[in-house]
């Protein structure tokens, strides 16, 4: 009888189609969405904007979003969030900065240290959540409003009086961990290239995109990784368990403190990386660096499929978010709109994307 | 028959001024059912918190395979082999069939830096495990939100055993069924107690205990009315016991019998 059931396979069952098995994964809402920005702007923007130039133009600040988006990704499949992120990439920036200018330390110990202040104020934020129960909503609207302060305090307390802090290129000018942070990458494949005629190059022969920007390469990086330990590792199955429902998980044995505590430090990380990152690339700091970022971030991270009751979303989802967002800001520049319509389509933008993963969740789950 | 795998003697449990369990006397031997049964504040859920670790009594002795025993936490427990399928099952509707049958114990391959989750093996054991229950999946990727509430039952107690249970307690796991699914259930707690694994069946339904169990322990306001064996005991006697007596007697009268 075993065998019989065994061989037989269930009749109410209709095969799947492959679209159908498309649209059960999470990131095909921020891909399609990719592929629908693109073509409008392959319809109304200069010709330039898909040049070399043009898409390094535009992924510099969808990488340094999708740094912020891929941990809020991460840290929403957990059931949390951190809105506190981006006031901590102004907060992190001015630690970053006055490590560097007015204490003098060599990067290799900065950015360690500005890393580990950020890991322990995330962890700050994942212990008052489970200690207290409280939504995490609120305890990080807290330290939205905490941190952003602090940083202007802070940089008050340091430059003097000023909320810009200079000289951070000056300091970091000649550090051997400089080029892993800041500047362009591979600009020996670049000139290569432009030498073969591969790429454009201005007339002295020097490449018109002398390498790729770090972030990028740090992006992409990050959204590998985040994927692979998400769908091939026990912790990623740890981290969708407690998003799910962290009792459940509890109950079966996760961490599950311990994984929300590390989201939290994650994300916290990952702002001050991205503060690392613009801030020895602007050579300054100042207290309204990342202003907006934690929503940007969590908008990227719901357009990747990321449900907001937790357990279920993508990192790589997050990855086109935040290049969908990148498109759109510099896109709207190549374009005779005004670029002020950002904004209209942000909030437009997440509303759809809230609603289609709402209809994909069902169908996951089969819910009726 | 065989010793009893787990023991439990004159099992107290106060919180605070309120006596929650006052005497309980349990034990279940591997490949029986146990039934318990008790109506709602007899202390069933106090006595199955007991029973996996959760809480300690505050008077009474456990034995588990012959050696006297207490249990700091449910891990322990779990280690032990006492597996309890609540009735919440810690099933993640939004996870897949293997994400949820791995959950917290996910096996791995690799080393160091690349230990990474062994899905395909996973995926190989949930299929072969869920067949052994009796169920077809679709695919192990399928979303256990996707299974009817008799399925996820099963996988829940699929997991169990799977990881070992010699002990396997079942809290109320036909409430929310409906017919068909609770003969499913019924069936899967007949097949894994044929595999050695003493199961713990408890349940206010007496037609459902009736169905499965090999003896039957009524709990009431805290204590044990004592065990009876099947073919000893009735379903009108059980009925009578868990109610106390009397009172449902007269009930029953003026209800006709339907109960």
């Amino acid at each position: 009888m075993a065998a019989e059931t065994l061989a037989r396979a269930d009749e109410r069952i209709k095969s799947e189609t492959l679209a159908t098995k498309l649209m059960k994964r999470p990131e095909l809402g921020a891909i399609g969405g990719v592929v629908l920005v693109t073509i409008f702007f392959m319809i109304t923007a200069d010709s330039t904007m898909f040049t070399l130039s043009g898409v390094m133009n535009f992924m510099t600040p969808a990488a340094q979003l999708g740094i912020l988006g891929i941990a809020a990704a991460l840290l929403m499949i957990g059931g949390e969030f951190d809105l506190s992120i981006g006031s901590m990439v102004a907060f992190a920036g001015m630690v970053f900065g006055v490590f560097v200018v007015n204490v003098g330390m060599p990067l290799v110990i900065a950015i360690p240290l500005t890393l580990a202040i950020a890991a322990a104020l995330g962890a700050t934020n994942g212990m008052v959540v489970l200690r207290t129960g409280l939504p995490s909503f609120i305890v990080t609207l807290a330290g939205l409003f905490i941190l952003r302060g602090a940083a202007l305090v802070g940089l008050k307390m340091f430059t003097g009086g000023s909320t810009q802090l200079r000289g951070i290129r000056e300091a970091v000018e000649g550090d051997f961990l400089a080029p892993i942070f800041s500047g362009d990458a591979f600009g020996f494949v670049m000139r290569w290239l432009a030498e073969a005629g591969i790429v454009d190059s201005f007339k002295s022969g020097v490449p018109k995109v002398p390498g790729v920007p770090v972030e990028i390469l740090w992006f992409v990086a990050f959204a590998a990784i985040a994927t692979y330990v998400l769908l091939r590792t026990p912790i990623g199955n740890w981290i969708f368990a407690t998003g799910g429902d962290a009792l459940a998980a509890k109950n079966s044995g996760v961490p599950v403190r311990r994984v929300k505590i590390s989201l939290f430090m994650l994300t916290a990380m990952a702002a001050a990386l991205v503060a690392i990152i613009t801030v020895i690339d602007a050579g300054s700091t100042d207290a309204r660096r990342g202003f907006m970022k934690e929503f940007e971030a969590i908008i990227a991270a719901v357009i990747g499929g990321c449900l907001l009751t937790g357990g279920y979303g993508s990192a790589i989802g997050a990855f086109f978010g935040a290049i969908i967002f990148g498109m759109v800001t510099i896109g709207l520049t190549y374009t005779k709109f005004d670029q002020d319509w950002f904004q209209v389509f942000l909030g437009a933008m997440l509303l759809l994307a809230v609603i289609f993963n709402n209809v994909i969740r069902r169908r996951v789950t089969g819910e009726r | 028959m065989s010793t009893p795998i787990i023991h439990m003697e004159n099992i107290k449990k106060h919180y605070g001024n309120v006596i929650a369990l006052n005497g309980v006397t349990f034990d279940v031997r591997a490949g029986e059912c146990h039934c318990l049964l008790g109506d709602n504040g007899a202390g069933k859920s106090t006595f199955i918190k007991t029973m996996s670790g959760v809480h300690k009594p505050t008077e009474g002795s456990i034995t588990f395979e012959g050696k006297p025993l207490s249990f700091g936490s449910p891990r322990d427990a779990m280690e032990a082999g006492i597996a309890t399928v609540f009735q919440d099952l810690a099933m993640i509707p939004l996870m897949s069939v293997t994400r949820n049958f791995f959950m917290g114990r996910e096996p791995t391959k690799g080393k160091g830096l690349f230990k990474r989750f062994d899905l395909d093996t996973a995926n190989d054991i949930t299929m072969a495990e869920m067949r052994k229950m009796g169920i077809n999946l679709r695919g192990p990727d399928q979303a256990v939100g996707t299974l009817s509430g008799g399925e996820r039952q099963t996988v829940a107690i699929a997991r169990a055993v799977y990881f070992g249970a010699k002990v396997l307690i079942l809290d109320e796991p036909t409430s929310a069924l409906g017919v068909r699914q609770t003969a499913n259930v019924l069936a899967t707690i007949n097949r894994v107690r044929s595999q050695g694994v003493g199961v713990v069946f408890i349940s206010h339904n007496v037609r459902h205990a009736m169905a499965v169990g090999d003896r039957f322990t009524v709990l009431n306001r805290g204590q044990t009315l004592g065990t009876a064996t099947r073919g000893e005991i009735d379903a009108a006697q059980l009925q009578d016991l868990m109610a106390g007596g009397q009172e449902m007697a007269e009930l029953e009268g003026s209800l006709g019998g339907t109960i």
